[in-house]
């Protein structure tokens, strides 16, 4: 049974997991301290678990032979249909605890609805999604807080990373028609209901972290249609590099 | 690291399942409570180890002094009678 459009959808979805938690898992070795080294590193890991999730059922839904490994590894980036929020590089501390705050703002209620769909597979991913992304919001508005509220450096450098990754959060609650005809069989989430929430969440966090919250103006979009930036396919490259050179290996 | 240095340390208290103790499992440097019981959390949790966790500033903990071991524990070591195997349950008593 071939399914496109709820093919695509899952992939998406997949590959927002995916792009995210490879980019957390950067942090190995990196992180300032060794408590936020195994943080990131458990963040990145349930990211990854989800994109599994996604990837083993995207691969059913496509019906053409190819299973997780085949859709995580043998993709270029236009083939890629995640956000373009998640592929942004890691930048400074700062910058990655804003990414994350704006996309677990979005997540967390985006699986709490998922829940419901009428997808069987998909509300099981997200049952457990649900969870986690509750703990990861919980982690990103923490140490927003910290950080905003924290000394004159650590504010600046907060306050540039909202102001540098904000155009990207448009795209959180952007849909096609083929997602839009998803919402409405109960499968997917309408993801514009998502925005009131998202901007409660960030509207505080930034209010309790004496941030400033950006003037809207022009969003960048293109994800899901697999336009991305140059970043993405650097990442790719890399996380790709051994199955590109040992197809199918396994350890 | 002088940013590590700054933050202070976390005594860590696990407790493995519901009416054991909370044990002590190790430290963590955070801030505050909020962001060491997180740091707990990562750090002590990932196997499945934990139903709740504690936190406590290690300057809140006193620790009684190397230096006066002998006084402290040694007195109790000849004191067999505080051992239940010191004890013989006779016969006529059967299963306890």
């Amino acid at each position: 049974m071939s399914d496109p459009a709820l093919f695509r959808y899952a992939l998406g979805l997949a590959d927002d997991q995916l792009v995210l938690g490879h980019r957390l898992s950067q942090w190995t070795g990196h992180a300032p301290i060794l408590e936020e080294e195994l943080a990131l590193g458990n963040i990145a890991l349930d990211l990854i678990g989800q994109a599994r999730g996604l990837y083993q059922y995207a691969g059913e839904l496509e019906d053409a032979d190819r299973d997780e490994d085949a859709l995580a590894y043998h993709r270029d980036a236009r083939g890629y249909l995640n956000l373009t929020l998640v592929e942004q590089p890691n930048g400074d501390f700062a910058k990655t605890i804003a990414r994350q705050l704006f996309y677990t703002a979005m997540a967390l209620p985006f699986w709490q609805a998922m829940t419901a769909s009428t997808d069987q597979r998909l509300a099981a991913v997200a049952a457990k999604a649900e969870k986690e992304s509750a703990y990861h919001l919980r982690h990103a508005t923490e140490w927003t807080a910290r950080l905003g509220d924290g000394t004159d450096e650590s504010h600046r450098r907060m306050q540039a990373a909202i102001d540098q990754l904000w155009e990207f959060t448009g795209e959180l609650f952007a849909a096609d028609s083929a997602e839009a005809d998803l919402a409405a069989l109960g499968i997917a989430t309408d993801r514009a209901s998502l925005r009131a929430i998202w901007d409660d969440t960030v509207n505080q966090a930034l209010a309790e972290a004496t941030l400033a919250r950006p003037a809207d103006s022009w969003m960048t979009e293109g994800g899901r249609d697999g336009l991305h930036g140059e970043d993405l396919g650097h990442m790719l490259a890399e996380m790709q590099s051994l199955q590109r050179m040992h197809p199918g290996l396994s350890w | 690291m002088s940013d590590r240095a700054r933050l202070p340390l976390w005594e860590v208290f696990i407790r493995p399942r519901n009416g054991l103790a909370h044990r002590h499992v190790g430290s963590v440097h955070a801030s505050d409570a909020e962001m060491a019981l997180m740091a707990a959390r990562d750090v002590y949790t990932r196997r499945g180890e934990g139903r709740s966790i504690w936190v406590a500033p290690a300057t809140a903990i006193a620790a009684s002094d190397p230096d006066e071991k002998a006084e402290m524990f040694d007195p109790a070591d000849d004191k067999t009678y505080r051992q239940p195997t010191d004890y013989h349950v006779p016969k006529e008593v059967g299963d306890m």
